[in-house]
């Protein structure tokens, strides 16, 4: 279908919020040895720097999530997606620390992506834009960090793939991480995951709107492909409990079925209309590449094997949070890092939250983990001075 | 700051100045400073907490409960959520120089077991328990022909968190039995007034206990102490 409106360069050129180029302008290499650059990184963020720089949050967002986790989101008009965590007197209070919050490296809210054009060639990257990884975007997100002049980080904090990065954080740059909070996270990436991934990507690639992933030169976007994708991936997001409680078989505006291919449960109308909406505020190309970051996640193999490796004599101070319901980041992978860590000896804090909401009862209302990751930040803060 | 005052076989135990219970205020007086810990059942943290922050060990916390989790965690403290079935076996061998499980012996489902791993991920373990063997608690059953309902027994059976009750006689036969050598050995009563338990007058401290408190040693290898901990 031909898309009306802008073009997908023209949306984010236009985005709010900060921007930089990091190293002047070079070529960065990545880990697969493919160089990129010049790359610019969009960031937000909340707060004041103190004068000895030393009261920095780092923000790791998830998949299909931005820098707009607090404010009004300038595509969708919500509510930022970590409002619940961030802010005045929140657990990561922005009264207290300089919060910044960066687009991931691939990602399509102005960082450089495949959606972004490329300034060497002034077209748009595509599918011409090299494959990267999880430590790819951390390194973009130090490399931030140098940018602004800031050293130490008191807390990097994420969830879901916020957590992988989070985990790269503490395991490449340990000496700039003064404590670690990786929510429903884990150090690589499952089986099942990367099976889950591959659906949402064939569904893109299998549209006949992707052209080959060099849709915007046609005018188009492959929305029903991006669309079946999303809606795989956020019933992976919540759970049976969850569902239920929300729709149960209840049918959608009518009495009867249909016997038809209507949506005639609820539910179907949720997905679709989860799946439709998603399709407004992100790039498909964006969702191939970092699923596909996500997948390559294996710090485990990184570190010969054995993840207490790249703990020992570490100093970095870690809380991890999983969910009883979550069984897409289960409870499972993050005490497997909890082990590694008490391995290694670290200093780890860990808790499984009782909720039914899935993976998703991370971005959720969780008294629970406001309690756990807010007393954590601030006894960490506390010891800091802050 | 005094924890003991008293004479050399029955002493007292004092205010202890950070707030402590008086009995944890005793486990704690039986850990060596600046050493490397692991608190089982840790509750709020009050007792890891002067551990790591009055002693100078490097503490480490394990608890049940989200309310006590998440006390810790704001206390600044190291704690992962997991019971002590189940989640010792998580810990390498010798990774602390002391384990301790207070009051949390009877709470779990396989005392022998987890006796075993405290002895295997330490190799000094300080057990305290309640005593089923006190002569109160003997009486209810006696003349009431009740389960114990006393001051340190207060729970009703149907609520209680106690599903292995012992007496310090039981206690003592497992450790017998596996092997474990006891060091110091204390009574407790009316919960400051301590008794050492002395290996001929077990039967004593049996009946006129409500608490008691034990150090252990690993069957084979000789105690030995690491001082300073190592890692962060």
């Amino acid at each position: 279908m031909t898309q009306a409106g802008p073009a997908i360069h023209e949306i984010q050129e236009s985005l709010p919020g900060h921007r930089v180029v990091l190293r002047d302008g070079a070529d960065i290499t990545l880990e697969s040895g493919a160089t990129l650059g010049p790359v610019t990184v969009a960031y937000q963020t909340w707060g004041t720097l103190n004068e000895d720089r030393s009261n920095v949050v780092l923000i790791c967002h998830a998949l299909t999530g931005d820098q707009y986790a607090v404010g009004t989101h300038p595509i969708t008009g919500k509510d930022g997606w970590w409002e619940s965590m961030v802010g005045p007197g929140k657990p990561i209070d922005t009264d207290r620390f300089f919060v910044v919050c960066p687009n991931c490296l691939g990602g399509c809210m102005g960082t450089t992506g495949p959606a972004a054009v490329n300034p060497k060639t002034g077209e748009l990257y595509g599918t011409n834009f090299p494959v990267i990884t999880i430590r790819d975007m951390v390194n973009a997100q130090v490399m931030l960090m140098d940018e602004l002049g800031i050293e130490k980080i008191l807390c990097v904090v994420g969830g879901s793939m916020g957590g992988m990065q989070v985990l790269e954080w503490a395991a490449r740059h340990r000496e700039r991480v003064e404590s670690a909070v990786c929510i429903a996270g884990a150090a690589r990436h499952s089986a099942q995951n990367i099976a889950f991934h591959e659906v949402g990507r064939q569904a893109i690639m299998a549209d006949p709107d992707w052209c080959n992933g060099l849709y915007y030169k046609e005018g188009k976007r492959p929305e029903s492909g991006l669309s079946v994708a999303r809606m795989a991936a956020h019933i992976t997001y919540l759970s049976e409990p969850a569902l239920w409680r929300k729709f149960g078989r209840s049918l959608q505006d009518r009495f009867n079925k249909s016997y038809g291919f209507d949506a005639d449960f609820q539910v179907e109308s949720y997905l679709r209309h989860q799946g439709s909406t998603f399709v407004n505020r992100f790039d498909a190309n964006a969702y191939l590449y970092i699923t596909r970051a996500m997948d390559y996640f294996d710090l485990e193999t990184e570190f010969d094997g054995d993840l207490a490796n790249a703990w020992k004599d570490i100093e970095t101070r870690f809380l991890l949070v999983s969910f009883t319901s979550d069984w897409l980041f289960p409870t499972s992978e993050s005490k497997e890092v909890v082990r590694s860590l008490n391995r290694a000896g670290a200093n780890v804090s860990f808790v499984e939250i009782e909720s039914d909401k899935g993976h998703d009862a991370f971005l959720l209302d969780e008294p629970d983990l406001f309690a756990t990751a807010g007393g954590f930040i601030d006894s960490v803060a506390r010891e800091a001075g802050i | 700051m005094s924890l003991l005052s008293g004479a050399r076989d029955r002493f007292i135990l004092g205010e202890n100045a950070f707030g402590l219970r008086p009995d944890l205020g005793l486990v704690a007086s039986m850990i060596e400073p600046e050493s490397r810990l692991l608190d089982v059942g840790c509750d709020d943290g009050a007792l890891l907490e002067y551990l790591v922050k009055e002693q100078g060990c490097d503490g480490r916390g394990m608890e049940i409960s989200q309310t006590g989790v998440n006390a810790c965690v704001a206390r600044g403290l190291p704690v992962v959520q997991g019971d002590a079935d189940r989640h010792l076996v998580d810990y390498p061998d010798d990774s602390f120089d002391y384990v301790i499980l207070s009051h949390t012996m009877q709470a779990v489902h396989h005392p022998r077991d987890v006796l075993g791993q405290l002895l295997r991920i330490a190799d000094t373990a300080i057990v305290s328990i309640l005593n089923y063997g006190h002569w109160r608690a003997r009486m209810s059953m006696v003349t009431r022909g009740r389960m114990p309902h006393t001051r340190t027994l207060s729970t009703p059976w149907f609520e209680t968190a106690n599903i292995r009750p012992c007496t310090v006689r039981d206690f003592l036969d497992l450790t017998r039995m596996l092997g474990i050598r006891v060091g110091r050995a204390y009574g407790i009563s009316k919960g400051t007034e301590v008794t050492v338990i002395k290996p001929n007058f077990e039967g004593q401290a049996n009946l006129f206990s409500e608490q008691a408190v034990f150090e252990l040693f690993r069957p084979e290898a000789p105690k030995k102490r690491r001082g300073k901990p190592r890692g962060g």
